[in-house]
């Protein structure tokens, strides 16, 4: 890959880290309410798929989707004031960190249910087939909605119907609190290829791999209509939610998790392609302060006003 | 005027819908080359093709959901839900996705979908294929639900709930399919039914009794009984149950100062249980009686018939409730 190309998704990368790493500092000053579930370590994944995505392409996330949210492009003052509660969030302070969406650029919403996004982007992704334009639907989930009765159904009518849906399954091999080897009696590979779906692994930390396996598949699902299942492994630095100890995980292993760090692999990816220690500070210097002026925009907003308490809650009804 | 039954009538306002937005399609279980269980779909396969008439595999939350994701990306999905009891399956993407997303998006968008379902007994079907759960959707804010009691409405609510941007519950129940009533023949003479709206459909000043789907005819029959004895009862067909027609409840409670609701659901905390808080609230004043409710006893919708026949509301039930109110 070309350094400038590189640099593109390192940048973006580096946006979705250092956002989180905001939002984590700002949690623990007890800035943001709710509950935070943060993918440091898992940027690669949706940074990756997003290169190939546009605002009419459809995403639906899970409840770790700041990076899903972020790679698909939405306004970065508006996700930060929503994660706040911020009246100037993208969702009004109604959604918080589980239900940023923004549905102009195709995001339709984080989910604060496991696997709920699955049976969403099937049919968004039939409503693409209906249309006839090109358009794609990508579904985020993690390898604990593996054992989700919803999978199962739409691998299935995907399978059936040819639908053009990307289901991107991040494999950090943590269902929550518990590890999946002691929840999933099967594997993604198997079950993918029971419903005879398309079944693509990759190294889900290194950002080219999965921006090159994802356009291959997007590209062809664009052309002729078909389910495809793209498996990339990952790390999850952090706990299933901020505040968790993860007293259930062996400390070398998220030592050694820094090893597979995506953003530190694309670096070195880019000093191979020739970056110089300026153009990666200057990336970082920017990103610093991009993040700092969102950050310190959503402390400063106004908090929805309470008298708003109805509204939206039905389209027709005017409050 | 034609007279066509109420199953009949479904069919047409679904395919007038499908007719006038090209967006509008159909999905749900054998409702294709089968026409569906109550055959509400029957024809359209032919008329529209596969591609808008969904024939779907066993899978209630996966196609519920499809109708969430496909309306948020431009279309107006029909699910069809062949029992309501059957809905229990589909509840994560009603409650927490379709009801929701409208509000928790923060007004961005809206879910414009709706789910068709028959409930109610009499078919001898048993505790999982009788259920009348409309309370339920009803106590979600977001969904809306509607309930027709006559084929006309059938037609005018539903095509009401297509052309709704929200997610709403069309209940039918389903020992009404078979009832005939008048469709106007010319298209443009068939008219949708604002939803939130009831209607009179008998006047009374003695006492009012609400109700909704097939305890409609009941409550009418019920009035026809006790006007033998000079009792001039008052019969509101609610239609809409989320939202509800407050104003006219309480409209006609302030003339007949007494109330009785009737719905063929299980009477414990169920949507009588609303009406009757709300009325003991801002029509408290207007009460000369106790507000009473009919429905079914606490306990699952029984197999066989001796014991389904006692379960079922009926008029001589709703009669006793008036002849107590206005004791």
């Amino acid at each position: 890959m070309k350094l400038e190309e590189l640099a593109r998704l390192y940048r973006q990368m580096l946006v979705i880290r250092r956002a989180e790493e905001r939002l984590q500092k700002l949690f623990a000053d007890g800035l943001v309410p709710g509950f935070l579930h943060l993918s440091i370590g898992q940027e690669a994944v949706p940074v990756g798929v997003s290169q190939t995505l546009t605002d009419r392409d459809t995403v639906s996330s899970n409840h770790r989707g700041h990076g899903h949210t972020l790679a698909k492009g939405v306004d970065l003052n508006g996700f930060f004031a929503e994660i706040l509660g911020k009246a100037t969030g993208l969702c009004k302070g109604r959604g918080g960190s589980m239900h940023v969406a923004d549905l102009g650029k195709g995001m339709l919403g984080a989910n604060g249910i496991v696997g709920a996004g699955l049976p969403i982007t099937t049919g968004s992704a039939l409503a693409h087939r209906m249309q006839g334009q090109g358009h794609v639907a990508v579904v985020y989930f993690g390898d604990g909605a593996l054992a989700e009765g919803v999978l199962h159904e739409c691998l299935n009518i995907a399978a059936l119907w040819n639908l053009p849906i990307l289901f991107v399954c991040e494999n950090n091999g943590w269902s929550e609190f518990s590890p999946t080897e002691r929840q999933l009696a099967t594997s993604l590979d198997k079950l993918a290829r029971a419903f005879g779906i398309k079944y693509t692994a990759v190294d889900g930390n290194v950002v080219a791999d999965v921006a090159t396996a994802s356009a291959r598949l997007v590209k062809a699902m664009r052309k002729t209509p078909a389910p495809a299942v793209l498996e990339c492994s990952t790390t999850r630095v952090r706990g299933h939610f901020e505040g968790d100890r993860q007293d259930y995980r062996d400390p070398a292993e998220i030592t050694a998790l820094s090893e597979r760090d995506p953003i530190r692999q694309c670096a070195a990816a880019m000093v191979h392609a020739g970056a110089t220690p300026e153009m990666l500070d200057e990336i970082a210097n920017a990103v610093e302060a991009e993040i700092e002026a969102a950050a310190q925009a959503a402390l400063d907003a106004p908090l929805p006003r309470s008298e708003d308490i109805l509204a939206d809650v039905y389209t027709s009804v005017k409050v | 005027m034609a007279e066509t039954r109420f199953i009949k009538a479904v069919n047409q306002a679904l395919s007038d819908a499908m007719e006038a937005d090209a967006t509008v399609f159909l999905i749900g279980e054998d409702i294709g080359a089968a026409g569906g269980s109550f055959k509400a779909t029957r024809n359209l396969l032919e008329r529209f093709g596969p591609d808008r008439v969904r024939d779907t595999p066993i899978s209630e939350a996966a196609i519920t959901g499809m109708a969430v994701g496909a309306a948020l990306t431009g279309m107006r999905p029909v699910v069809e839900i062949m029992f309501m009891d059957f809905t229990t399956l589909s509840m994560d993407m009603l409650v927490n996705q379709a009801a929701k997303a409208r509000s928790m998006f923060g007004g961005q968008g809206s879910v414009p979908m709706v789910l068709r379902t028959p409930h109610g007994g009499g078919l001898n079907a048993g505790p999982q294929h009788s259920q009348c759960l409309e309370a339920w959707f009803a106590h979600v804010p977001g969904l809306k639900v509607v309930c027709p009691s006559n084929p006309a409405d059938a037609y005018g609510l539903l095509r009401a709930a297509i052309d709704d941007p929200d997610p709403v519950i069309v209940v039918e129940n389903k020992a009404l399919y078979a009832m005939k009533g008048d469709l106007p023949e010319v298209p443009e003479d068939r008219e949708r039914i604002e939803i939130g709206k009831g209607r009179i459909v008998r006047p009374g000043r003695d006492a009012t009794v609400v109700a909704y789907g097939a305890a409609v005819a009941m409550a009418e029959s019920a009035a026809a009984t006790l006007a033998q004895e000079g009792i001039e009862v008052e019969v509101i067909d609610l239609r809409s149950i989320q939202p509800w027609d407050e104003a006219l409840v309480l409209e006609s409670l302030s003339r007949t100062h007494n109330l009785v609701i009737a719905h063929e659901a299980v009477e414990a905390f169920g949507v009588g249980a609303e009406i009757a808080a709300r009325m003991a609230d801002i029509g408290f004043d207007e009460l000369d009686g106790p507000i009473l409710r009919v429905g079914a006893p606490f306990a699952p919708s029984p197999f066989g018939k001796t014991l389904e026949d006692a379960y079922r509301p009926d008029a001589e039930r709703i009669v006793a409730a008036l002849r107590r109110t206005l004791a």
